[in-house]
């Protein structure tokens, strides 16, 4: 298919999610997705909320458990954007997940194959020149609403190719 | 840490595009003059300067996090300081300064010593003290804290275009804006 995202160093994007700081998917692009949605969370709409879900259970958990002291936070309270541990990705056996929270709450999620090293520079150039360039400066964009944009995904496939 | 801002805003000042000084000013003037006359009232062009402003604040945020890399400030003083050394020498390329703390340390001015805005404006005697000609100003700080949870009010004390020596922003923090638990979560 034409949106396949394999670079040439083997490396697969499977899926990328844009969640504002309420829960709320502003965007989805999936590139391939072996396994379907029915056999995983159900529906694409289950999908989005546990994958938001995840991420936010994981981010307070870190933080609570972190044992060097530099964040504070309780268990169970909220912990106010932008402090806290910062995780960013995960392993599987089948997959890594990448993960990205901004200060302004906006969430990136990006799921790649799993032979990848740490993807956080690349996370950072899909916030800086991808998201911020097409979406946040465009006046027709709600911040924090969901946001479908041509400019947006054409680039995002382009850059996702090139990693 | 002062220095360490100092040089990040004139590091990302460095790397953003950039854009013709006259083009941006005389375009900014028009845009005034032309509210002047669609509003006739010198109050509400304020209001609409600071809510385009404002528009303008909750959409900057991000680039601006996005190009210096900020994280979280860990207080007011250093998000006071971010505003003067990082934003504003990143997007109009001047330098500002914090001063007249309160004593509850939760007012800060924000100086501007230079004002390229300003540049080869007059304002005829009628509105010239009324008129807050880059209100905008104030409603992009007030938009863009507002993003990182901060509320706070943002209003204009003093201009050159009234005769003072420089401009002078005043920031009034006025809370934390809670974070709610997103549904589901808790």
């Amino acid at each position: 298919g034409g949106r396949r995202a394999r670079a040439a160093g083997g490396m697969v994007c499977y899926n990328f999610y844009v969640f504002n700081r309420e829960g709320a998917c502003l965007h989805y692009a999936e590139w391939e997705r072996p396994k379907p949605v029915q056999d995983g969370a159900g529906t694409l709409e289950d999908d989005h909320k546990m994958m938001f879900g995840l991420t936010f259970s994981l981010k307070n958990f870190c933080t609570a458990l972190d044992p060097t002291g530099s964040e504070k936070a309780n268990l169970g309270a909220p912990i106010p954007i932008g402090t806290g541990c910062h995780f960013r990705s995960f392993k599987t056996n089948t997959y890594a997940l990448n993960y990205l929270e901004t200060p302004t709450g906006i969430k990136l999620i990006l799921n790649t194959s799993k032979g990848t090293g740490s993807l956080q520079e690349a996370m950072w150039v899909i916030y800086r020149d991808i998201f911020c360039e097409f979406v946040v400066k465009n006046p027709l964009y709600t911040p924090g609403a969901p946001f479908e944009s041509p400019q947006f995904t054409a680039r995002l496939d382009q850059f996702v190719k090139s990693l | 840490m002062a220095s360490k801002n100092a040089r990040l805003g004139e590091y990302t000042f460095n790397k953003v595009d950039k854009v013709n000084a006259e083009i941006f000013v005389l375009t900014y003037g028009t845009i005034v003059a032309q509210m002047l006359e669609d509003f006739d009232d010198v109050n509400e062009t304020n209001k609409q300067l600071d809510r385009m402003g404002y528009r303008i604040g909750v959409r900057l945020i991000d680039e601006f996090l996005a190009r210096s890399g900020i994280g979280r400030c860990k207080d007011l003083k250093e998000t006071a300081d971010n505003i003067a050394k990082v934003a504003f020498k990143m997007f109009l390329g001047i330098t500002a300064r914090i001063e007249n703390w309160s004593a509850d340390e939760k007012e800060f001015s924000v100086i501007l010593d230079e004002n390229p805005l300003l540049d080869y404006v007059e304002l005829p005697p009628s509105i010239r003290t009324s008129l807050w000609y880059d209100n905008v100003i104030c409603g992009v700080i007030r938009g863009a804290l507002e993003m990182v949870q901060l509320s706070v009010d943002v209003a204009y004390l003093k201009s050159p275009l009234r005769g003072d020596d420089f401009c002078e922003v005043r920031v009034t923090f006025k809370e934390y804006i809670a974070d709610e638990v997103p549904v589901g979560e808790d």
